[in-house]
C-alpha cells in the first residue's frame, strides 16, 4: 500500500493468538480487527461508539472496538466473536430466535457473555441495563432477554 | 400447459397490471392448521452464522485491489454548484479517480436537499478517500429554501397531482350526521437506520459488471442498472446473501451503487461504496412528515356518515406520495369518503417506503379520531369499531379474499378488559390507561416469482430462487415450505438464494410480500419434485415406497422441480387485518409517557413459521414505539439542513424503551389466496401502535395528543389543553 511513512509495528493478543501488524496512529481496534486480521465478525455499524455493534471484550470487558484506537490495547488480551464461536450464549441466541438481520447481533453476544460472566443468573434489570448500549433495529430485544435469562438450558 | 395471462400486481397499495406466464396449479391448499413442519416454531437455519459473525455482509466483503470512495454531499439543503475544481483531490495520496457533476447523473450540480451527492472521490483506503475529497474545490451558490409543506402546496410546487378519492357526497354525509368530530394530525420524519449502511461492492469482468449491494431486490437492481447503463440484464450479476436491515429503503441501486460502478469503470478495479452513518441519515429515504386534517361524521349509534381527510405528504425533493389516506379510504364502512393527498416538493431528503408507509401515520390519526369520537357518542370504542366493521372494500366494492378482524377483536377482549384494573392502578400523578387501535394493510404479494428445488440421492434438497433474506427469516420459512411438501426433515433442505446470476426470478421483499409471493413458487417447485418421486416410484412398483428409498437409486442424477407464483383471486381485495392494544403510564407533571404493554392480535392467514413470526411482530411494535415516543428527525427551520444525523442525536427504541409484549396470530388460510392462503407480516405490527399508544393515553388522562412524536411538550401541551376545556365545562372531543 503506498504509504508515505512506516506504521511502528504493533503487537496484538486476539482470542488467545498473537498477531504482529502494522498499524499507522489512529487506527482503531474495529479496523484492525477487520481489515489487517480479517475478523469481520465485529460489526461496524456507526463509527461514533453510539450503536454498539462492534462491541469485544478487551480484559473481559466490553468495549467499542469503533472508538478504542488500537495501540491502546497493545497490552491487552482483546476476545471477539470469532473467541466465542463456541459459547453457550451463541447457541442460546438461535435457539430463542433472539436474531433478525444479524448484523448488531456478534455485538449483543459479546455483551451478554461479560455479563454473564460476572453475573451468571442476571435479573431482566441487570440485563436491560447491561445491555442497554446494544442497539437493534429489527427489535429482537425481548427475544435477546430470554436468550440471556435462558442461556445455561 | 403453460398459458399467458394478464394480471394485477400491487406493492405496497400501488396497483399495476402485469403479463404473467401460469402453469396449471393443482395444488390444493394445506388443511388449517399445524403441519408436520409448516405451522411449527423452528429456528433460523442461518442463526447460527448470523450469531458466530461468520455471516458475510455486503459490508464485509474485500475483493483484491478493492478501492474505497468518499461522497461528497451538499451541506446546503438548496443550493447550486456554481464551481468545482476536483483537481487537487487528485493529487492526494492514494487516490485513483474523481468524477463530479456532468460526469454520472446522481450527481448533481442543482442540489434539493442536505445529502445531494455532488462528487466522488475513491482510493486505496477510505481514511485516503476521506482526505481527498477535503481537498475538492467548490463554491456554492445558496438557493432560496422551501421546507413548510404547507407552502409548497399553496405554491403548487407538488410531486405529482394531487390525489383525490371520494365515494358517496361527503357533504351529504355530514348533514346526516348527529356528531361531527375534527382533528389535525402530524407527523415527524423518521428514519430507517438498518444497521448496515446502505453499501455497494463492483467490479467489472470483462464487459460484465458483479454488484454485490445490501438490497430488497436483487433482481430489480439488476434490471435498473441494466436499463440505465444500456447492458443486456444478464450481463449484470447481483449478489446479496446476507444484509444487515431495510426496512423498505434499500429498494433500489441508488447514488452510491451507480458511483461505484462508475468509478470501477475509470479504475479497472473493484470498488466499494458505502455511506457513513451520518450519510445514511441524510441521503438514504425516511418515513416522510405528514400533515393530516380529519373530519369523522357520524350517527347517535355510532354508524359513520362521513369520513374526510385533506392529506399533506411532506416528501421532500424526490420520492412518492405514500397512501396515509389508505386508512381512511379502507378501514371502516361509510358511504361517504372524500380524501385528498397533496405530496409537496420541499428542500428535504426525498422519501422512500418505510415500513407500511402512509398507514402508520394515517392509522394515528384516523384512529386517534375515532377515539375522540366514540367519546363524544359515550360508546365503548371497541363497540364503534365493531359497529362500523366493512364487509367488502368500501372504495371500490370488491369482496376481500379472507377478513378474520371481528375475531382479532374477539381475541382482543380480554386485554381490552384489562382497562379497569390498569386504570385503578393510577396515583396522582402517575395515570394509567389503555387504547386499541385497529389495522388495515395490504400484504398479498403478486405473481411472477419463481423457485427450483433440486433433490439429490442422498435425499436432501435445495430451495434455487433469486429471491433475498433481508433479515425477516425468509430462508427458513421457504425451506419449511419445501421439507412439508417433499416430507423430508427441515435439515435436509438448504436455500440458496441472493444472487440474480443463480436463481430464477424472484418478488421484491417489501410491502410485506416475500412469504406470499415466494412461498407459493417454492411449494408448487417442491411438488414438482415430489410428483417426479413418485412417478418413479410408480414405475418401479413401489408407489409407497419413502422418498430417501427411491432418490437413494440416483447416484448422479438428480430430481429438479421447478414452480411459479400463480396470479391472486380475480376481483378481490387480499388484505392483513389486526388490532392492538396498549396500556401506558403518564407522569401528568413531568409529561413522561412509558408504555408498560402491548397486544396484538394479527390476522395474517396461514403462519409459516410461528417463532420467526412472533419476532416480526415484537420487532415491528417496538419500532412503532420508537416512532411514537421517541424518534424525530430533525431539521433546522431556517435552513433546511438536517440536525439529527448520528444514533446519539436520532433515538432509537433500547432495551429499556421495550414493554411486555402478547402476540397472537389468527392463523388460519386465506381459502382464496395461493397454494398456501399465506399473506405477509413484516408491516402489520407498526401500523397501529402509535394509535393505540395515543389512545391509552386520552384513556388515562383526557388528553388528546396531535402530533408524533408525543415528546413530553407535546404531551404537556396535550395535558394543559385538557384541563383548560375541563375547567369552561366543554365537553371531551371538541
Amino acid at each position: 500500500m503506498p504509504t508515505s511513512r512506516r506504521s511502528p509495528l504493533l503487537r496484538l493478543e486476539v482470542n488467545d493468538h498473537v498477531y504482529e501488524l502494522h498499524a499507522e496512529v489512529g487506527t482503531t481496534l474495529a479496523e484492525a480487527l477487520r481489515d489487517d486480521l480479517a475478523l469481520t465478525g465485529t460489526k461496524v455499524a456507526c463509527a461514533e461508539g453510539h450503536c454498539g455493534s462492534c462491541t469485544v471484550l478487551v480484559d473481559g470487558v466490553p468495549t467499542l472496538s469503533c472508538i478504542t484506537l488500537v495501540h491502546s490495547v497493545a497490552d491487552a488480551k482483546v476476545t471477539t466473536i470469532e473467541g466465542l464461536r463456541d459459547h453457550q450464549m451463541v447457541h442460546a441466541f438461535v435457539r430463542e430466535d433472539a436474531l433478525q438481520c444479524g448484523f448488531c447481533t456478534p455485538g449483543q453476544i459479546v455483551s451478554a457473555v461479560a455479563l454473564v460472566g460476572a453475573t451468571p443468573k442476571p435479573s431482566t434489570d441487570e440485563i436491560r441495563h447491561a445491555m442497554a448500549g446494544n442497539l437493534c433495529r429489527c427489535g429482537a430485544y425481548p427475544k435477546i432477554e430470554e436468550a440471556i435469562r435462558t442461556w445455561q438450558d | 400447459m403453460a398459458r399467458l395471462i394478464r394480471t394485477e400486481k400491487e406493492v405496497e397499495g400501488r396497483y399495476e397490471e402485469v403479463w404473467l406466464v401460469v402453469e396449471e396449479d393443482v395444488l390444493e391448499q394445506w388443511p388449517a392448521g399445524a403441519r408436520e413442519i409448516v405451522g411449527r416454531p423452528a429456528t433460523r437455519i442461518d442463526g447460527l452464522e448470523r450469531a458466530r459473525g461468520e455471516a458475510v455482509y455486503t459490508a464485509d466483503l474485500k475483493l483484491p485491489g478493492m478501492l474505497h470512495t468518499a461522497v461528497l454531499r451538499s451541506p446546503y439543503a438548496h443550493a447550486r454548484v456554481a464551481r468545482i475544481d476536483l483537481a487537487p483531490a487528485l493529487t492526494m495520496p492514494g487516490v485513483h479517480a474523481a468524477i463530479g457533476p456532468g460526469e454520472l447523473d446522481v450527481l448533481v450540480e442543482e442540489c434539493g436537499f442536505h445529502g445531494a451527492a455532488i462528487a466522488a472521490v475513491c482510493a486505496d483506503t477510505y481514511a485516503q478517500a476521506r482526505a481527498a475529497l477535503s481537498r475538492v474545490e467548490v463554491d456554492f451558490e445558496q438557493l432560496e429554501v422551501l421546507i413548510d409543506p404547507d407552502e409548497a402546496v399553496a405554491r403548487g410546487q407538488l410531486l405529482g397531482e394531487p390525489r383525490v378519492r371520494e365515494r358517496g357526497d361527503l357533504d351529504r354525509g355530514l348533514a346526516e350526521a348527529d356528531v361531527v368530530v375534527m382533528g389535525e394530525y402530524t407527523t415527524q420524519v423518521v428514519l430507517h437506520n438498518s444497521m448496515e449502511t446502505h453499501q455497494a461492492v463492483v467490479q467489472w469482468l470483462g464487459d460484465s459488471l458483479e454488484v454485490f449491494i445490501s438490497t430488497q431486490y436483487i433482481w430489480g437492481v439488476r434490471d435498473e442498472i441494466a436499463s440505465t447503463l444500456g447492458l443486456p440484464g444478464d450481463k449484470v450479476r447481483v449478489v446479496c446473501n446476507y444484509m444487515g436491515g431495510g426496512f423498505g429503503s434499500k429498494n433500489g441501486a441508488d447514488d452510491y451503487t451507480f458511483i461505484a460502478i462508475e468509478l470501477a469503470k475509470r479504475t479497472r478495479r473493484p470498488v466499494r461504496c458505502a455511506l457513513t452513518r451520518r450519510e445514511e441519515n441524510l441521503a438514504t429515504g425516511n418515513r416522510n412528515a405528514t400533515i393530516q386534517r380529519l373530519t369523522i361524521g357520524a350517527r347517535a349509534d355510532g354508524t359513520l356518515t362521513a369520513l374526510g381527510g385533506e392529506y399533506v405528504n411532506a416528501t421532500g425533493w424526490g420520492g412518492w406520495s405514500s397512501p396515509v389516506e389508505g386508512p381512511m379510504q379502507m378501514l371502516y364502512a361509510c358511504e361517504n369518503v372524500k380524501t385528498t393527498t397533496w405530496a409537496a416538493k420541499i428542500n428535504q431528503p426525498p422519501m422512500k417506503a418505510f415500513r407500511a408507509p402512509g398507514f402508520v401515520e394515517g392509522t394515528f390519526g384516523l384512529e386517534s379520531l375515532l377515539d375522540v369520537l366514540a367519546a363524544k357518542l359515550d360508546i365503548d370504542p371497541l363497540d364503534l369499531r365493531r359497529r362500523n366493521h366493512a364487509q367488502h372494500d368500501g372504495a371500490d366494492g370488491r369482496p376481500y379474499s379472507g377478513k378474520n378482524l371481528l375475531e382479532c377483536y374477539r381475541r382482543a377482549e380480554p386485554h381490552w378488559e384489562r382497562r379497569h384494573e390498569v386504570r385503578a392502578r393510577s396515583t396522582g400523578t402517575v395515570k394509567r390507561g389503555v387504547g386499541m387501535a385497529s389495522q388495515i394493510w395490504y400484504g398479498g404479494g403478486g405473481p411472477p416469482s419463481y423457485a427450483w428445488v433440486r433433490v439429490g440421492s442422498d435425499g436432501r434438497a435445495a430451495v434455487v430462487t433469486a429471491m433475498q433474506d433481508l433479515g425477516t427469516g425468509t430462508r427458513t420459512a421457504m425451506a419449511q415450505i419445501a421439507a412439508e411438501e417433499l416430507g423430508i426433515p427441515l435439515d435436509h433442505v438448504t436455500v440458496s438464494l441472493g444472487d440474480s446470476a443463480r436463481g430464477p426470478f424472484a418478488s421484491i421483499s417489501a410491502g410485506s410480500s416475500t412469504t406470499p409471493s415466494m412461498g407459493p413458487a417454492v411449494r408448487a417447485a417442491a411438488a414438482d419434485a415430489r410428483r417426479q418421486i413418485e412417478e418413479i416410484a410408480a414405475q418401479r412398483g413401489t408407489p409407497d415406497a419413502p422418498l430417501a428409498e427411491i432418490v437413494g437409486l440416483l447416484e448422479d442424477a438428480q430430481i429438479l422441480g421447478k414452480g411459479g407464483r400463480g396470479p391472486n383471486p380475480t376481483g378481490m381485495q387480499v388484505l392483513t387485518f389486526g388490532v392492538q392494544v396498549a396500556e401506558v403510564a403518564v407522569d401528568i407533571e413531568t409529561g413522561e409517557v412509558w408504555v408498560d404493554r402491548i397486544a396484538a392480535v394479527h390476522d395474517v392467514g396461514r403462519v409459516i413459521n410461528p417463532l420467526g413470526a412472533s419476532s416480526q411482530i415484537e420487532g415491528g411494535i417496538i419500532q412503532g414505539i420508537g416512532h411514537t415516543l421517541s424518534e424525530h428527525r430533525l431539521h433546522d427551520p431556517r435552513t433546511g439542513q438536517i440536525l439529527t444525523t448520528s444514533l446519539d442525536a436520532y433515538k432509537l427504541p433500547t432495551f429499556a424503551d421495550v414493554p411486555v409484549i402478547v402476540s397472537e396470530l389468527i392463523d388460519e388460510p386465506d381459502a382464496q389466496l395461493t397454494n398456501l392462503g399465506s399473506k405477509g407480516l413484516g408491516e402489520p405490527p407498526i401500523i397501529p401502535t402509535a394509535a393505540a399508544i395515543s389512545n391509552a393515553i386520552r384513556d388515562a388522562t383526557g388528553a388528546e395528543v396531535h402530533q408524533l412524536p408525543i415528546s413530553r411538550e407535546e404531551m404537556l401541551r396535550a395535558l394543559r389543553e385538557a384541563a383548560a376545556r375541563e375547567k369552561v365545562g366543554a365537553p371531551a372531543g371538541v
